[in-house]
């Protein structure tokens, strides 16, 4: 290909400025922004209560809120990362996106229907429902803050590094900047469109990634007559070698690697579904049938998606090079849009990078509102105001904690530019599996279970998982760690959940068992008739 | 047979009706959980430990890793599809009925008043114990 060979030469001397046309990329931001914009002002005007506010007026169709759950699923990491690590590392890329996906099981078979029936606004409304509101409750808004923060903070930085890729911008000022401008605009997205707002956002991203995706995908196809083997083929000679359509490349080194691998295998699929941004979808539609057609909905573009990341991170192995990739500013991330721009030149890329763009600021919306439900709903309202919070109440403490965990945002986003925070995604994934599913699953299925289990299981997979990152080669001792020449790791692997989920679930078990305290029977009864009946469920409030 | 009060959360959970609908549910679903837990964590583990299996060509240079990672993606949806027309042809229906019977006894019938100036869900006033 001589295109590659021009871009590699344009690579030495800063890709970032040369490769199409900044402003063109700005352009289809703007237009992105204004179209959103319009859709969060529409919604704004039905944003009366706080269900509107928390929950869309449970007002949206399986259908819609499907679409959305893809939108806040899908962030730039699995559309830019995945991309890249697969065009980089070939098959080991593509174990990541099976595990995504596979993880959304858990939410169809275990989760969905039955914390929409007995929730209300947040993971914790579930949680808390039979055992002692109050300890159970601080316990998982502690777990849903720190899960949203930690994947928040890896949204912003991304943003950064997305920003000195694609728009040319390449000064800690101007980057600084743009985050400060992702940030506000989310702020008032969330403010302005509480839930329903947010859920616009993320069905518009949804449709414009999954477009992107769908057409470069049988492009790129196209290009070699339908023929995916002839791909591989390509990409095995580009490379120089037909390991990267083997696994191994990026976890095969050694046994450690290999156990690393498992251990956030497990991590994702037991993740997903006790992420809370993703939990809190379920409670905007009107029922727990449509929130099963949600999440059969959403399987079916998330699964189409990953498929078109295995063609497209193949075909940028082929189209632009593993080695030419790895050396463009922005790494692996950069390999989707090297992609479109091979394919579709400036226009595509103009496009795709506005994808991008739009897919940061959906997922940082979502989890912002999360997190605002978390502190407004569970511990301003229900803990601290003990329940006696009026709606007009609720849906103020929760826009002002919008505009505070925004702008934590932009300034963690800032100050974490320029490091490696790749693997805060991994630990929100981690801990969600430790901290969250254990009680999730047991307070749903387990009669016997108890506030000292739940306090057990939650507090200790926190801990634990972040403890052990606290001591692995994430922080100490390897080339890419914080500190690369101490080293203090005691735990060998980057990944905690391998650890941390199992003995979550155990002391789940064992503080259940332990337990003196005989929790309310009628409780019990009452939410598990509630949650496989919908007797009781909150209903819509939208006409 | 004894007639149930559908207005009471622990009859109703000691009915034969709800242990029905339990049973339905659970039989189902926690087979197929522990089904696809299993060939997930199967799968990455001999990825991990054995890659020249999975570097066995199939077909071109498709080789035995994309066939079972390609297999993956079908397991789950075969698996989502499955669930959704058991969960609409034996647990709905059930679901529905002793849902329906409840709201007749007056319970689960909205109660949330969303007119913004009262707000205390029922379920937090009673959920806080001494």
């Amino acid at each position: 290909m001589t295109t590659t060979a021009l871009l590699t030469a344009e690579s030495s001397s800063g890709l970032s400025t040369e490769v199409g046309n900044p402003w063109a990329n700005i352009g289809i931001f703007v237009v992105f922004v204004g179209i959103t914009l319009w859709a969060v002002l529409r919604a704004s005007k039905k944003t009366k209560t706080a269900t509107d506010f928390y929950a869309g007026g449970r007002s949206f169709t399986g259908t819609q809120n499907g679409t959305a759950i893809a939108g806040d699923y899908l962030s730039a990491a699995s559309f830019l990362g995945i991309v890249g690590a697969i065009a980089i590392y070939g098959y080991d890329g593509f174990l990541y996106s099976i595990g995504f996906l596979v993880a959304w099981l858990v939410a169809l078979l275990l989760v969905a229907e039955m914390l929409r029936n007995t929730g209300k606004f947040t993971m914790a409304d579930v949680l808390s429902f039979r055992l002692r509101q109050r300890p159970v409750r601080i316990a998982a808004a502690t777990s849903t803050l720190l899960v949203s923060i930690f994947y928040l903070l890896a949204q912003m930085a991304g943003a950064g590094a997305l920003v000195s890729l694609l728009l040319g911008i390449d000064s800690q000022v101007g980057q600084s900047l743009v985050i400060a401008i992702v940030g506000v605009l989310m702020i008032f997205y969330v403010f302005i469109g509480g839930m329903k707002g947010t859920t616009w956002v993320q069905i518009i991203k949804a449709t414009l990634l999954l477009i992107g995706v769908g057409v470069m995908s049988v492009w790129m196809l196209g290009l070699f007559g339908f023929n995916f083997s002839a791909i591989l083929g390509e990409a095995a000679n580009v490379a120089g070698t037909s390991a990267i359509l083997d696994p191994g490349l990026q976890y095969g080194i050694n046994t450690l690697t290999k156990l690393d691998f498992i251990s956030l295998g497990l991590a994702l699929v037991l993740g997903t579904a006790g992420l809370p941004h993703v939990l809190m979808r379920f409670y905007t539609v009107p029922t727990a049938k449509e929130a099963r057609k949600s999440v059969v909905w959403a399987i079916w573009l998330i699964g189409g998606f990953y498929l078109c990341t295995l063609v497209l991170g193949f075909g940028a192995a082929v189209l632009v090079g593993p080695d030419v990739i790895a050396d463009a500013p922005g790494g692996q991330n950069s390999a989707a849009a090297l992609l479109a721009y091979e394919l579709g030149g400036t226009l595509l890329l103009g496009i795709i990078s506005a994808v991008a763009f739009a897919t940061i600021l959906a997922v940082v919306a979502g989890l912002t509102i999360t997190a605002s439900a978390s502190f407004a709903h569970d511990i301003y309202g229900q803990v601290i105001k003990k329940g006696k919070l009026d709606t007009r109440g609720e849906m103020r403490a929760g826009r002002a904690t919008v505009v505070v965990v925004g702008i934590l945002a932009i300034l963690g986003g800032i100050g974490a530019q320029g490091q490696n925070v790749a693997f805060l995604v991994a630990l929100a994934f981690a801990v969600a599996a430790s901290a969250n599913l254990p009680t999730i699953i047991y307070s749903l299925f387990w009669k016997n279970f108890t506030t000292r289990g739940a306090l057990w299981s939650m507090y200790g997979g926190l801990i634990s998982s972040i403890t052990l990152i606290l001591f692995s080669p994430v922080l100490w001792g390897a080339e890419t760690s914080f500190f690369p020449d101490v080293d203090l790791a005691i735990y060998p692997l980057t990944n905690p959940g391998i650890i941390s989920i199992p003995l979550s679930f155990l002391l789940g078990w064992i503080g259940s068992k332990t337990s003196k305290v005989r929790e309310n029977a009628d409780k019990q009864a009452e939410m598990e008739v509630r949650s496989l009946t919908g007797v009781g469920a909150e209903k819509a409030t939208d006409h | 047979m004894s007639t149930i009060d559908y207005s009471d959360f622990g009859q109703v959970q000691k009915s034969e009706q709800f242990q029905q609908l339990r049973r339905t549910h659970r039989s189902f679903v926690f087979p197929l959980t522990v089904v696809f837990l299993v060939w997930y964590l199967a799968f990455v583990t001999v990825a991990a430990f054995a890659p020249e299996f999975m570097a066995i060509k199939v077909w071109g240079n498709i080789n035995l890793g994309i066939v079972l990672g390609l297999a993956q993606f079908v397991t789950t949806f075969i698996i989502t599809g499955a669930y959704v027309s058991y969960a609409n042809r034996k647990i709905d229906p059930i679901a529905s009925e002793l849902r329906e019977n409840m709201e007749a006894a007056g319970k689960g019938l909205p109660e949330e008043q969303d007119d913004g100036i009262e707000y205390v869900p029922a379920k937090q006033a009673s959920g806080e114990r001494p």
